[in-house]
C-alpha cells in the first residue's frame, strides 16, 4: 500500500510509475533554461506570496502569473473573505484608537493610589491582553488574505521602519501603526507611507522625536529639554538616504531641529483627540539650510518640506529599490536592476506599485539562477509552513513563541534598522534544527497553534496530522523530485514533518 | 623583543600565569592592602575552590564565559563604596549599610565592600580569584537598554550598522576546530553578541536542555540524514548543527545520568545552568567560549539595600556563578568570567526608592589564574564636580580595554585581530590608559 502511494505520488509529480531511479537520474535543468509555467507559478507564490496553499498554484497557472502578479500590484480590487474580516473584527484592541489605547492601558490607567500589586497587574496588561491581540492580526492576514503581496510588503515596510514593542509605550501603539500607518500605503506613493510613519506616536516615541525641543525655546524644559537627534539620524540612514546616501552630521542636527516640537500631546490623548501634536513653543525657529537647500521658517511646514526632499532624493530611490531587489530577487542585488527600479521611483515620484511592477516584469525576476535560491528568513519559513499545510493559526503565542526561537520574534527587533533577510542572517545550524523540529511538530494534528490557548489537544482518534501527499501536491515543484523520493521512503507518519523540514522548503 | 616575545617572557617569568594584570592605572582610594596573596609559593591546583593558590597551572585551552545582566545592574550597590559618606548622603534608603552594620556590606578594601548577597563570591575574592573594574563601561551615553545593550555586544558603541557580535567575530581567531562547539549559547535565541559567520551552539536553559526534540530520535536522524546530504550550505549547517547536538546530548545526559546516580540533586534555577555549562567546559576543552544573560535588573522602584527586590537577584546570581566556578573544575584555571551590564545607574535614589538609567558600572572578572583580589580602574570619585552629568558615576575605563586585555592575554588573540574584534576601538584607543602591562 505504502509502495502503491509512493509511486502515485511520483505520478503526480510528472515521472513514470514504477521508475523511481529515473528520479534521481533526470538530467539537471540547464542554468539558463526558462521556467517552466508550473515554477513561474511557484515563483510568485514563493515571491509575492508568503508560498502557496492548497491550489494556489493550479490557480495561479490556470489564471496565468501575468494576471496573478497585476491582481496582487491592486489589492483594493481582491475581496477579504468574510470570516478573515469577522476574525480580524474580533480583535478589540485592533478597533481602538491610539488615544484610547493609552487612556486604557497606558501610564494613566496605572492607579497612582494603588497597591503594589495592583500597579504591577495594570502594567501586565497591555503584555497580556493587546500584544497577542496584535501579533494575531498579524498572523492571520499573512496566512490567510488573499492579498498576499499587501501582506508581503506591510511586512517589508514594518520591518523598514522597525519599532520594537517592548520600548514601553511602543507596546499599545504598534498594532496601529501596522494597520494605519503602514498597510494601507505599502503599495502606494513612498512619501505618503514616510509622512505616514513620521506622524504615529509607535515611531515618535520609538525614536525618541517626541522628546525632542529646539535649544532655548520656551517649550524646553523638564524632561522635553534638549534637542534629540535620534529620529533625524534614522529618518536619513535607514528610513531614506541610507548610510551612504551623502548626508553629514550637520545635517542630522539641521533635520533635528526641523522635527523639533513633532511630539506626542499626552493630555490631548487623554481627552480623547490623536497623540500627533505640533509644539509650536518647542520649535527651533531659526533659518535652516538642510541638504544644501534653504528652508522658509514655517514652523510645522519645515518638516513636511524635509520629508518631500528625502522622498524624493536620488539616494533614497537607489537605497529603497537596493532593499527591494535584496527582498524579491537576490541577497546580491544587480546593480543594473537597482538602476532600472531607481528610474522608475524617481519618475513617478516614489509610486511603489510602479517600481515593484519595473521589478517584476524584468528579466532578473524570472532567470533561473533566482528561482528558489532565496533562503527563508523565519518568518517567511513559519508562515509558508502554516500556509502549505493549511493549519489556521488560532493562537498566536506558539507561532511568536517559534519566531522568538529562530531569532525573528513579531516587532521584536530592538534597534532601527530591522531584521535582515539574506541567508547569512538566518543561515545557522541550531536554527535549523529548531525549524526541523517546528515542522514535524506542526504537522502531527495536535499543534497548540491550531486550538485557542487552554483548549485541550485532540485525542489520538480525533487528532487530524497533515496529509503527505496532499502537502507535495501542494508544494509542487518546491520538493525536487529527487527529495520527495527520499521522503517517500521514510516511514509515512514522518513524512509530512520531512517536507517541510526539508532543505527544498527552506528556500523560496 | 617584539610584543608578542614580551608576553610570552612575562608568563615564563610569573609561573605561567596566563592573566598578568600588573600595575594599574592606579586606584588610591581602594588599596588592596594586606588582603594580596603571596605569589612565591608552589602553586596548588585549586581546581575552582576558592581555597588559597598561587598561580594554578592550567594545561589546557583558554576559555571565556561572559555572563551579561539585562537591564543594568546598578554596580554601586555590587561594589559598594562604603568608605565614601557622600554615599550615604545620596541614598538614604537603598545605600548598603558599612560592613559590620546588619545587612551591611562584605568588606573588601577598606573602601569598597561587596553587597552582602553576594557573600559566595567572598572565597574567591580571598583567594585572588575575582576582581572587579570599576568606573567602567560604554564611552557612548545612551541610556537606553537596547541600544546600549546593543554596543556592548556588537563592541562598536554609537555604531547601529554592526550586525555580528564581538564575541562571534573572536571564534573567528581561535585555532581552528573541527568541533561544532567551540562558543555555546545558554538561551534561545542567538543574542547579538555571538551573531555572526562562526558556528555558534545553543544549550537551552532549565529543565529543557535535557529534553530531548524530535530530531534528537534516531529515526528522525536517519530520515533526515538523507535529506541533506548535499555540499550546499543549508546541508553543511545541518550537519554541523546534528554534530553539535549528538555531543550536548550525549555529554548533558551523561553528566545528569551520574549526579542522579550520585544521589546529588540538581540544582534549580540559574545554578542548574551555570552547573551544566561548567560540566561541559570542564570534559570538552574545545568548547571555548560561552554566554549566559541574566535578567531583572532595571531596578527603578524599591531596588532594597542589603536585602530585598537587588538582593534577591544577586543572592542567585552570586551563587550561580560559584557554582559555574566549582564545576569547571580544573578548567576553572584556564577559564576567565567576565560580568557585564548594559551601563549603571543614577548615583542618587529615585523618588520610588529606586536608580534610574545612568552611566558607569563595575565588570566582574573572575577565574583561576586571574590576579584578583584587587579593584582595577581609576575612581573617579562620587562629588558633584565628578559625576557624569551630575548624576552618573563616571567612566574612567572602556569596557573594551577589559575586553581587549582578555583577549589578548587571556584568549591569546593577535594584535591585529583586536582591530577587527573592536573595531573602532583599536582606531582611536591611543590615550586609553592601559589597564594590563
Amino acid at each position: 500500500m505504502a509502495r502503491a502511494r509512493c509511486l502515485l505520488t511520483l505520478a503526480l509529480l510528472g515521472l513514470l510509475a514504477g521508475q523511481l531511479p529515473a528520479a534521481h537520474a533526470a538530467a539537471p535543468t540547464p542554468a539558463a533554461a526558462p521556467l517552466s509555467e508550473q515554477e513561474r507559478a511557484l515563483h510568485v507564490l514563493n515571491r509575492l506570496a508568503y508560498g502557496p496553499r492548497p491550489g494556489d498554484l493550479e490557480e495561479v497557472e490556470r489564471m496565468g502569473v501575468k494576471r496573478y502578479i497585476d491582481q496582487q500590484l491592486h489589492p483594493e480590487r481582491i475581496p477579504l473573505p468574510a470570516q478573515l474580516q469577522a476574525s480580524l473584527a474580533a480583535l478589540p484592541g485592533l478597533q481602538m484608537t491610539p488615544a484610547q489605547l493609552f487612556v486604557d492601558y497606558g501610564p494613566p490607567s496605572f492607579d497612582k493610589e494603588g497597591s503594589k500589586e495592583e500597579k504591577q497587574a495594570a502594567r501586565q496588561r497591555a503584555p497580556r491582553e493587546l500584544t497577542p491581540q496584535f501579533h494575531m492580526a498579524r498572523l492571520l492576514q499573512a496566512t490567510e488574505s488573499p492579498r498576499q503581496l499587501e501582506e508581503v510588503m506591510t511586512e517589508f515596510w514594518a520591518n523598514h521602519f522597525n519599532v520594537f514593542e517592548g520600548k514601553e509605550w511602543v507596546r499599545y501603539w504598534v498594532g496601529d501603526y501596522e494597520k494605519n500607518a503602514i498597510r494601507p500605503y505599502a503599495l502606494g506613493n513612498f512619501r505618503d507611507l514616510l509622512g505616514a510613519v513620521a506622524h504615529h506616536p509607535a515611531m515618535l516615541y520609538y525614536l525618541d522625536n517626541w522628546l525632542s525641543s529646539g535649544a532655548g525655546t520656551r517649550g524646553a524644559r523638564g524632561r522635553f529639554k534638549g534637542l534629540n537627534e535620534n529620529y533625524a539620524r534614522e529618518l536619513m540612514e535607514l528610513h531614506t538616504l541610507g548610510v551612504d546616501g551623502g548626508y553629514q552630521q550637520a545635517d542630522v542636527i539641521t533635520l533635528a531641529r526641523i522635527l523639533s516640537g513633532w511630539t506626542i500631546d499626552v493630555n490631548a490623548m487623554k481627552a480623547g483627540a490623536a497623540p500627533f501634536s505640533f509644539a509650536a513653543q518647542r520649535h527651533d525657529p531659526s533659518p535652516k539650510v538642510f541638504l544644501g537647500k534653504p528652508l522658509a521658517a514655517t514652523g510645522y511646514q519645515e518638516g513636511e518640506a524635509a520629508l518631500d526632499i528625502l522622498a524624493n532624493h536620488p539616494a533614497t530611490a537607489r537605497f529603497i529599490s537596493t532593499q527591494l531587489v535584496q527582498y524579491f530577487v537576490s541577497d546580491q542585488p544587480d546593480p543594473a536592476l537597482v538602476q532600472k527600479l531607481s528610474q522608475t521611483f524617481l519618475s513617478t515620484h516614489g509610486d511603489l506599485r510602479a517600481v515593484l511592477k519595473t521589478l517584476f516584469d524584468s528579466p532578473q525576476f524570472w532567470a533561473r539562477s533566482n528561482y528558489q535560491t532565496q533562503f527563508k528568513t523565519p518568518y517567511q519559513f513559519v508562515v509558508s509552513a502554516l500556509r502549505a499545510s493549511d493549519i489556521p493559526v488560532r493562537n498566536a503565542k506558539p507561532v511568536n513563541g517559534a519566531l522568538a526561537q529562530f531569532g525573528m520574534p513579531l516587532y521584536g527587533w530592538l534597534t532601527p534598522e530591522g531584521y535582515k533577510y539574506s541567508q547569512a542572517a538566518w543561515l545557522n545550524p541550531d536554527a535549523l534544527l529548531r525549524r526541523i523540529n517546528f515542522a514535524g511538530n506542526l504537522v502531527n494534528g495536535k499543534s497548540p497553534i491550531a486550538r485557542p490557548e487552554g483548549e485541550a489537544p485532540p485525542s489520538n482518534a480525533d487528532a487530524r496530522p497533515v496529509d503527505a501527499q496532499q502537502l507535495l501536491r501542494t508544494l509542487g515543484p518546491a520538493v525536487a523530485p529527487q527529495t520527495a523520493a527520499k521522503i517517500l521512503a521514510a516511514p509515512e507518519n514522518v513524512q509530512a514533518g520531512l517536507i517541510l523540514g526539508s532543505p527544498d522548503f527552506m528556500k523560496r | 623583543m617584539n610584543r608578542r616575545d614580551f608576553i610570552r617572557y612575562l608568563g615564563a617569568a610569573t609561573g605561567g600565569a596566563i592573566l598578568v594584570p600588573v600595575g594599574l592605572s592606579g586606584c588610591a582610594v581602594a588599596p588592596t592592602g594586606d588582603k594580596s596573596i603571596s605569589r612565591a609559593t608552589p602553586a596548588r591546583l585549586a581546581y575552582g575552590s576558592p581555597a588559597p593558590r598561587a598561580h594554578a597551572n592550567g594545561d589546557g585551552a583558554p576559555r571565556m564565559i561572559v555572563v551579561f545582566l539585562r537591564g543594568a545592574v546598578d554596580g554601586l550597590n555590587v561594589v559598594v563604596p562604603h568608605g565614601d559618606p557622600e554615599y550615604y548622603r545620596a541614598r538614604p534608603s537603598i545605600a548598603v549599610a558599612r560592613p559590620g552594620e546588619p545587612n551591611g556590606a562584605l568588606d573588601l578594601t577598606g573602601y569598597f565592600g561587596l553587597h552582602p548577597a553576594l557573600s559566595p563570591l567572598l572565597p574567591y575574592w580571598e583567594s585572588g580569584q575575582l576582581a572587579f573594574v570599576h568606573a567602567s563601561g560604554s564611552p557612548d551615553g545612551s541610556r537606553s537598554h537596547f541600544e546600549a545593550q546593543d554596543y556592548m555586544e556588537t563592541g562598536t558603541p554609537g555604531q547601529h550598522t554592526t550586525r555580528d557580535g564581538w564575541l562571534n567575530r573572536l571564534m573567528g581567531y581561535l585555532p581552528p576546530s573541527e568541533s561544532p562547539l567551540q562558543a555555546l549559547n545558554v538561551g534561545d535565541a542567538t543574542p547579538r553578541i555571538l551573531s555572526g559567520h562562526n558556528v555558534v551552539a545553543n544549550l537551552q536553559t532549565g529543565r529543557a536542555a535535557t529534553r530531548p526534540g524530535l530530531i534528537d530520535q534516531p529515526r528522525m536522524m536517519q530520515a533526515y540524514g538523507p535529506l541533506y546530504e548535499g555540499d550546499d550550505a543549508i546541508a553543511k549547517a545541518y550537519r554541523d548543527g546534528i554534530a553539535a547536538r549528538r555531543e550536548l546530548m550525549a555529554e548533558i545526559n551523561s553528566q545528569e545520568q551520574q549526579m542522579a546516580n550520585n544521589g546529588a540533586p540538581l540544582p534549580n534555577g540559574l545554578s542548574m545552568d551555570t552547573a551544566r555549562l561548567g560540566r561541559l567546559m570542564r570534559h570538552d576543552p574545545r568548547i571555548r567560549l560561552a554566554f549566559l544573560a541574566v535578567g531583572g535588573w532595571d531596578t527603578h522602584i524599591n531596588q532594597g539595600n542589603g536585602t530585598g527586590q537587588l538582593a534577591g537577584r544577586l543572592s542567585p546570581l552570586g551563587a550561580g556563578l560559584a557554582t559555574l566556578a566549582h564545576e569547571l573544575g580544573p578548567a576553572f584555571n584556564d577559564t576567565v568570567i567576565v560580568v557585564m551590564s548594559e551601563f549603571g545607574r543614577t548615583f542618587r535614589e529615585n523618588g520610588n526608592g529606586g536608580t534610574d538609567h545612568g552611566h558607569g558600572n563595575a565588570m566582574w572578572l573572575m577565574g583561576g589564574n586571574l590576579r584578583g583580589g584587587k579593584i582595577y580602574g581609576q575612581w573617579p570619585g562620587l562629588n558633584q564636580a565628578a559625576l557624569n552629568e551630575g548624576r552618573d558615576l563616571a567612566i574612567t575605563t572602556d569596557f573594551r580595554a577589559v575586553l581587549c586585555a582578555l583577549s589578548e592575554r587571556h584568549m591569546r588573540i593577535p594584535d591585529r585581530a583586536l582591530e577587527k574584534i573592536f573595531p573602532q576601538y583599536a582606531a582611536g584607543s591611543k590615550g586609553v590608559p592601559a589597564l594590563f602591562v
